[in-house]
């Protein structure tokens, strides 16, 4: 079963990465990278994505001419979406598992920044016999 | 399973372009031979490490592509024929008259024509990338979708789109004209450059595919030099390619995380590629060829010579991207001419120059003006605006290596100030 990992940060909560210190932020990317690296090898890994800064985020839909409309910048937005993880698992307690461990992501002075992660579960194809 | 050797994959790939021309003369059709000719690849890939290799394999291969296109052609005869409509692709006398294509030259030609054809400007750079690739570099659709991390299907219709374009465009098989011809090449250098910053701007946990993205941007403008071995833009492009190439292995930490010119580990720089590329430039340069590519390959150079940052020629590589600003209106440039000037003259003058870029509005949402201008802060001392800049940049940019490496420039100096 496939699950996508959604990190959610806060806007202005712990994960204002840019004001943290060298070995804070050092340790931080170097466990991203490890975990990834990590989930890869297990062969659980369908894909990661980390997304630009959510000051470029724009929202639109389309007027009445069909056109877009674009709304935003949204810099008082209370939470964000940092980026994702897609695994494919076994059942749905090994999907919160990955997701604990990377709710567990060190944060400033090393102490876990124990973030929410949406987990969510990927709707697949017909079963076969709907086929 | 029987793997295809390395050796085997090689005479596969040299082979790719030359049996899709001769296929794509006999038949006309470039997008049914290409399919054709893709399916004979597989063929042999599969075929070749089970039952050995053919005694005439470029032969082989034109011959199975030809069944592969006969048999369409015959199926879609049959299915105009219950239409009433007895139209073949290609009329029966015109097969029988060109005969099966065995001239070497002729291959040779026909990569060219293919580099051509596929680097079309009616293309998209995507759609470019992906049929050079697949039509002359030789590779699956497979191949191409990984490197470039999409779905296989995604990159299939990728392709099928750019063989529609070609199609509607009317672009014949042949050689570009005399007076198209520069204009027609450059727009293959740019797709070749394309493909080689691709693999060289390797995102985290994929590099090792996408340097292969590098090596074979490097094997087509290697080959593309050896059809045009007197044009001094083709060797300004392969000597560039081999310059920057050559720092590969010094560009990355451990972890993927970008190490910038300066700090990077000089041993680790690749020996034989810096003295191909430092001869290629000379060679180019000497025979007074002065466009963009030999004089980017020249800075290049320049860097890959140095033994240190601070032992580097800067008023050469000033003057070099003065040759270039003249050249062409480009911003980047103007950018990286500021970074050199602040190296001979201080940081301050390179502050200067940046001034006058501000107003330009390709760069002025750009990360990289912010990214150089923090730099040069952080050198004049300006540490408080540095981190200003080094954070915005870090917002802007879309890469996320980049995004880090500004980020730690910032915490640096925030831990360093305290």
């Amino acid at each position: 079963m496939k699950y996508i990992l959604m990190m959610n940060t806060p806007g202005n909560g712990p994960y204002q990465v840019a004001n943290w210190p060298q070995q804070d932020l050092k340790a931080h990317i170097a466990f991203m990278m490890g975990f990834a690296k990590k989930l890869k090898g297990t062969g659980e890994l369908l894909a990661a994505e980390g997304l630009a800064g959510p000051d470029q985020a724009r929202r639109v839909r389309a007027g009445a001419d069909g056109k877009p409309i674009t709304d935003g910048v949204f810099p008082e937005s209370k939470e964000f979406l940092a980026g994702y993880w897609m695994v494919e698992v076994e059942n749905p307690e090994r999907a919160y598992a990955i997701a604990a461990e990377a709710s567990a992501a060190p944060g400033p002075g090393g102490k876990p920044l124990n973030m929410a992660i949406e987990v969510r579960q990927v709707m697949s194809g017909p079963p076969p016999d709907l086929m | 399973m029987n793997a295809v050797s390395a050796q085997m994959e090689d005479l596969l790939r040299t082979l790719a372009p030359q049996v899709l021309g001769a296929v794509i003369r006999r038949f006309r059709d470039f997008s049914a031979s290409e399919d054709a000719v893709q399916e004979a690849l597989i063929a042999a890939a599969e075929q070749w490490p089970r039952l050995g290799m053919p005694q005439e394999p470029r032969a082989w291969l034109i011959q199975v592509a030809a069944r592969r296109i006969s048999d369409q052609v015959r199926a879609e005869t049959a299915r105009r024929r219950r239409e009433e409509l007895v139209v073949s692709l290609v009329p029966p006398e015109e097969q029988l008259a060109l005969a099966l294509d065995e001239d070497e030259t002729a291959g040779r030609d026909d990569t060219l024509v293919l580099l051509f054809m596929c680097c079309h400007p009616a293309l998209s750079s995507a759609s470019a990338i992906a049929l050079t690739l697949r039509a002359v570099g030789g590779l699956t659709t497979a191949e191409i979708a990984r490197a470039f991390l999409v779905p296989e299907a995604t990159m299939a219709q990728r392709i099928s789109r750019a063989k529609q374009s070609i199609h509607a465009s009317g672009v014949p098989f042949q050689m570009p004209t005399a007076e198209e011809g520069a204009q027609r090449l450059g727009a293959v250098l740019h797709v070749l450059y394309l493909i080689f910053s691709e693999g060289y701007t390797a995102s985290f946990g994929s590099e090792l595919r996408r340097s292969d993205l590098s090596g074979e941007a490097l094997r087509l403008t290697r080959l593309l030099h050896g059809l045009l071995p007197d044009d001094g833009e083709v060797a300004g492009l392969l000597a560039l390619m081999l310059l920057t190439d050559a720092r590969r292995a010094a560009r990355t930490g451990p972890s993927g995380e970008l190490i910038p010119l300066e700090e990077q580990d000089r041993r680790l720089w690749n020996a034989h590629e810096i003295a191909e590329g430092i001869a290629l430039v000379t060679a180019t340069l000497s025979r007074g060829a002065v466009g963009p590519y030999p004089l980017q390959a020249a800075i290049a150079a320049v860097h890959d010579e140095a033994p240190s940052t601070e032992a580097t020629d800067w008023p050469q590589i000033v003057a070099l991207y003065e040759v270039l600003m003249g050249l062409s209106d480009n911003p980047m440039v103007a950018l990286n001419h500021a970074i050199a000037v602040a190296m001979v003259r201080g940081p301050q003058a390179g502050l200067d120059l940046l001034k006058r870029l501000d107003a330009d509005a390709r760069l002025a949402a750009h990360h990289r003006l912010d990214a150089v201008r923090a730099h040069l802060l952080e050198r004049a001392g300006e540490r408080a605006a540095a981190i200003a800049h080094y954070l915005r940049a870090s917002q802007r940019t879309t890469s996320l290596p980049e995004r880090d490496y500004l980020l730690m420039r910032a915490a640096r100096l925030r831990d360093t100030g305290a």
